[in-house]
């Protein structure tokens, strides 16, 4: 098992702290821009804050979207942090509509800007939040969540959210006030969070540390 | 709501991790790394730091202490004091902060809640107010450690903030600072109610009791804490046992 890991590099993103993390569970570390360091790379991680389409375009314009669509098509682990999980999708609706790498069908929406009860809550959704298994309960043994305790609190902030046309990209959810947003979303070996593993204590790290294991 | 964050604050001077009264009287504690790591390993949610000399000197001093806490700590970190650009937004980040405070820079040009947000996106950009009690129900917002007054009165200036692009709060009392006394609870009560954005309430957390009337009354989203850690009248884990134990939402370890 190689602990060979390629973080790209598309000008967004607190991209020490996503590097600290890895490096701290035995990662050795790339971080690039470059093409042909993501289409040779044995692991792909794509860390992000910022709005969708400042991503799109931060990827696309450095020639790093197909190189990381062809990585995600060959089967080798892939994990897209926050904004670099958004990208998976379809489409994205922040600040207007705007394609995403199309890897999971679906679109990146708007976190409800109500409680279930219809009243008004904090957006963005920032703070310490459980992963719930999705009612289709998926097996998480073996995966990015094997070996977590029950209700693994993790770091959120975001104001958008993936919703994944099908069940099965659905790997783990948190509930913000009665509203499901999908937490944790997977196609085959491509992972992606929508909380921050770097920055959620050791049950993040035990997530770094399972991405390194697949 | 999210859970309740419990949120260790570190107040820098130079090298030193300090702590004052009011903002001020200010006493070396020691080395901030060690007390950080300490705190993150009693389970804080995140750790704020202020320079609290540098609008003194017209710039932030923390990028070492940052880089350093960056390099092991795992949780949310944020960086205040003395941010006077995107350019220096950037610079912090850059080192290992998640989120920056700004409050001199802001109050002069408030269009710099804008920019940042628009570049590193609302979640980076936290605004930190100052606040002294001046009536019954009403707060100015002070910058430089609580002596210069801005005359802006608190909650106006958190809800044009909100407009302008910032995050979250951080509400800081002046009065309250350092005492032990309890949070100003119908401050931060009333900043909470105002605006939609997460309110981190700051100043005064002497026990577990002050932690309760805080999120309960004053719905606060977030508590940041100096003294009662740092002067190990309590822990990180016990604060969070409490708090559980009153019925609050907070994260489980």
């Amino acid at each position: 098992m190689s602990r060979k890991l390629v973080i790209v590099d598309y000008g967004i993103g607190n991209l020490y702290s996503v590097t600290r993390a890895f490096e701290s569970c035995g990662a050795s570390v790339t971080l690039t821009a470059s093409h042909e360091h993501i289409e040779d790379a044995e692991r792909v991680v794509l860390p992000g804050v910022g709005a969708f389409e400042d991503g799109m375009k931060g990827m696309t314009g450095r020639g790093q979207a197909e190189p990381v669509k062809r990585f995600i098509a060959s089967g080798r682990p892939f994990l897209g942090i926050c904004v670099g999980m958004q990208l998976l999708m379809d489409v994205g609706e922040e600040f207007g509509e705007h394609a995403g790498l199309g890897v999971i069908p679906g679109r990146v929406q708007a976190v409800p800007a109500t409680r279930a009860d219809g009243r008004p809550h904090r957006i963005p959704h920032i703070g310490w939040n459980a992963l719930l298994p999705p009612e289709h309960r998926p097996d998480w043994s073996g995966g990015l969540l094997d070996g977590l305790p029950e209700r693994p609190a993790v770091y959120f902030v975001h104001s958008f959210a993936p919703v994944p046309a099908e069940q099965q990209h659905r790997l783990a959810d948190c509930d913000y006030d009665g509203r499901r947003i999908s937490a944790v979303i997977r196609s085959g070996s491509a992972y992606g969070c929508q909380f921050h593993p770097e920055k959620s204590g050791p049950i993040g790290l035990k997530i770094v540390e399972n991405f390194l294991r697949l | 709501m999210a859970n309740l964050r419990l949120i260790a604050r570190l107040d820098i001077k130079g090298p030193n991790l300090i702590k004052g009264v009011h903002l001020e009287g200010l006493r070396v504690v020691g080395d901030p790394q060690q007390y950080a790591r300490e705190y993150y390993e009693q389970g804080a949610d995140e750790l704020v730091y202020m320079d609290i000399v540098a609008s003194l000197y017209g710039r932030n001093n923390l990028t070492d202490i940052v880089r350093k806490a960056a390099h092991d700590i795992f949780v949310p970190l944020t960086v205040g004091g003395g941010v006077r650009s995107v350019d220096d937004v950037n610079m912090l980040l850059r080192v290992g902060a998640d989120k920056v405070a700004v409050n001199t820079a802001a109050v002069a040009r408030p269009q710099l809640v804008t920019e940042v947000a628009r570049r590193f996106g609302s979640q980076c950009m936290v605004l930190s107010i100052e606040a002294k009690r001046i009536a019954a129900d009403r707060w100015e917002a002070y910058t430089d450690n609580g002596r210069e007054k801005t005359g802006l009165d608190v909650v106006e200036w958190a809800k044009k903030a909100e407009k302008l692009g910032a995050g979250e709060i951080l509400l800081t009392s002046v009065d309250q600072e350092g005492t032990r006394k309890g949070f100003d609870v119908p401050l931060v009560k009333a900043v909470s109610a105002s605006v939609g954005i997460p309110v981190i309430a700051s100043g005064g957390m002497g026990s577990v009791e002050h932690l309760v009337q805080v999120a309960g009354e004053g719905a606060a989203d977030a508590v940041a804490m100096a003294d009662c850690l740092h002067y190990k009248r309590l822990t990180v884990g016990e604060i969070r046992a409490a708090a559980q134990a009153a019925g609050l939402g907070v994260r489980s370890l």
